[in-house]
């Protein structure tokens, strides 16, 4: 059954949010949605890149008080 | 109070004794009991297995006896916890024995999982293990020229490793006098050379100066070692004569089968380092999830902050501060020069360009770090 995970990567400079979305993604099962969790809106371009460049699937981007949550599920 | 530590590593090593400092009294009356459960007798200095690589290090210079690391006080045993007891507020360990606590400090550490990617593990050299590092060193001493491509895994536990190993490689056959027989090719799994913006403000064009070549969102999906090809998620191809990996990390077996968290990392508040719904568990070091480097002086802070935390809690009856994110990363930028990265959960580093004299304080450090461990530096 298909999971959502959060990961919560604000304040993270290093590994930074992508690195911590990779790294989630590759933990998950195909069908799982992650919720990335970033302060910092250069998230919001280098996310999507990456997801559509791998080809996973973006759901949602949405910015809510300073803090992107930025959502995918993993297609493969 | 029963103080369980689990785990010998830098964190668990500088918390323990930071406790059996501030508790001395305690520890003298029997009021606190500090008991240490590690898998090894030894301690390894992990970041010196960068310099094994090179032979500018050997392997008996790595360890100390973890004994002699612990302040009086402090019950070590070299008994590996085989199972976590939450509700029960126990471990059971390798040798079948049970032990009790009231506070417990998780810091198991990370392991390398190269075995994640395909024909990775057979067909790359890699440094994190005294093993891995010595191959390493004799595959580099027999080379004599071709592509090297280094290739990153995440989460990987050091994000300096791959600028310093490409660094130290260009220096390396640079002094072989075969530096114009080698090409290093680096790649990187996101959109510049270094998850930190400004490292890789200043590593691109280093890059560039030295002549080593890189691929950005770059990661490892297989690799044929028959025809020497290093494939990735996002659909290229590299070729490569030695291949050289930051693999993947995953945290201990002991943590993912007992369901403590996803990939050995266990769900870990930001600033007070407690486990996810767990009052009286702490996490520390490569065992948390939180999204900051997987780093010795990660480990280092962290236990710093926890050892005033727990004994404030004994004394005083509650914590008394926070852990703001702190983390300070040497960066080696080739055999003889080195900067610097230091930052924290509000503020990005901002890393000077490097120096001789940053260099020999990383080479002083290497020897410091047996007084860091100790909990004095």
């Amino acid at each position: 059954m298909a999971q959502k995970t959060i990961i919560d990567a604000r304040g993270s400079f290093c590994p930074g949010p992508l690195m911590e979305l990779i790294a989630g993604i590759k933990m998950a099962q195909v069908g799982d949605e992650l919720e990335v969790l970033s302060s910092d809106k250069g998230s919001a371009n280098d996310i999507p890149e990456w997801i559509k460049k791998v080809g996973h699937e973006m759901l949602e981007t949405r910015e809510e008080a300073g803090v992107w949550h930025i959502t995918v599920r993993k297609a493969k | 109070m029963r103080i369980l530590i689990v785990g010998g590593g830098m964190g668990g090593t500088i918390l323990a004794n930071n406790l059996a400092r501030r508790l001395q009294g305690e520890l003298k009356s029997g009021k606190v009991r500090l008991t240490m459960l590690s898998a090894t007798d030894k301690h390894m200095y992990q970041p010196g297995l960068l310099y094994l690589a090179f032979g500018r290090s050997t392997p008996d210079e790595l360890y100390r006896d973890q004994a002699s690391l612990l302040e009086p006080g402090i019950n070590f045993f070299a008994d590996p916890v085989e199972q976590f007891m939450l509700d029960q507020n126990q471990v059971k360990t390798k040798s079948g024995k049970t032990y009790d606590y009231d506070v417990i400090a998780i810091a198991t550490g990370s392991r390398m999982v190269p075995e994640l990617i395909p024909g990775l593990a057979e067909n790359a050299e890699t440094f994190y293990t005294e093993e891995s590092a010595v191959k390493m060193f004799r595959r580099l001493q027999g080379f004599t020229g071709g592509r090297v491509v280094i290739t990153v895994g995440v989460p990987h536990k050091c994000p300096m490793a791959p600028l310093e190993i490409t660094f130290m490689l260009h220096d390396y056959f640079k002094d072989r006098g075969i530096l114009d027989k080698v090409k290093l090719h680096y790649t990187y799994p996101i959109g510049r050379v270094h998850s930190l913006e400004n490292v890789a403000k200043w590593a691109a064009p280093e890059f560039d100066r030295l002549g080593i070549t890189y691929e950005t969102l770059f990661n490892m999906k297989e690799v044929d070692g028959k025809n020497q090809i290093l494939r990735s998620e996002e659909g290229s191809d590299t070729p490569y004569d030695l291949l050289i990996s930051i693999p993947a990390h995953r945290g201990m077996e002991v943590i993912e089968k007992g369901g403590l968290g996803t990939g050995g990392f266990i769900p870990t508040h930001r600033h007070t380092l407690n486990m996810e719904g767990r009052a009286n568990v702490f996490v520390l070091g490569d065992t948390t999830n939180l999204p900051i480097s997987k780093a010795g002086s990660t480990a280092h802070f962290e236990a710093e902050a926890l050892g005033e935390n727990i004994a404030a809690m004994f004394k005083l009856g509650a914590p008394v501060r926070e852990y703001d994110g702190k983390v300070f990363c040497f960066i080696e930028a080739g055999k003889d020069r080195a900067t610097y990265a230091m930052f924290d959960y509000l503020n990005p580093p901002d890393p000077k360009a490097p120096t001789k004299a940053m260099h020999w304080f990383k080479m002083a450090y290497n020897k410091l770090y047996w007084v860091s461990a100790r909990g004095l530096l």
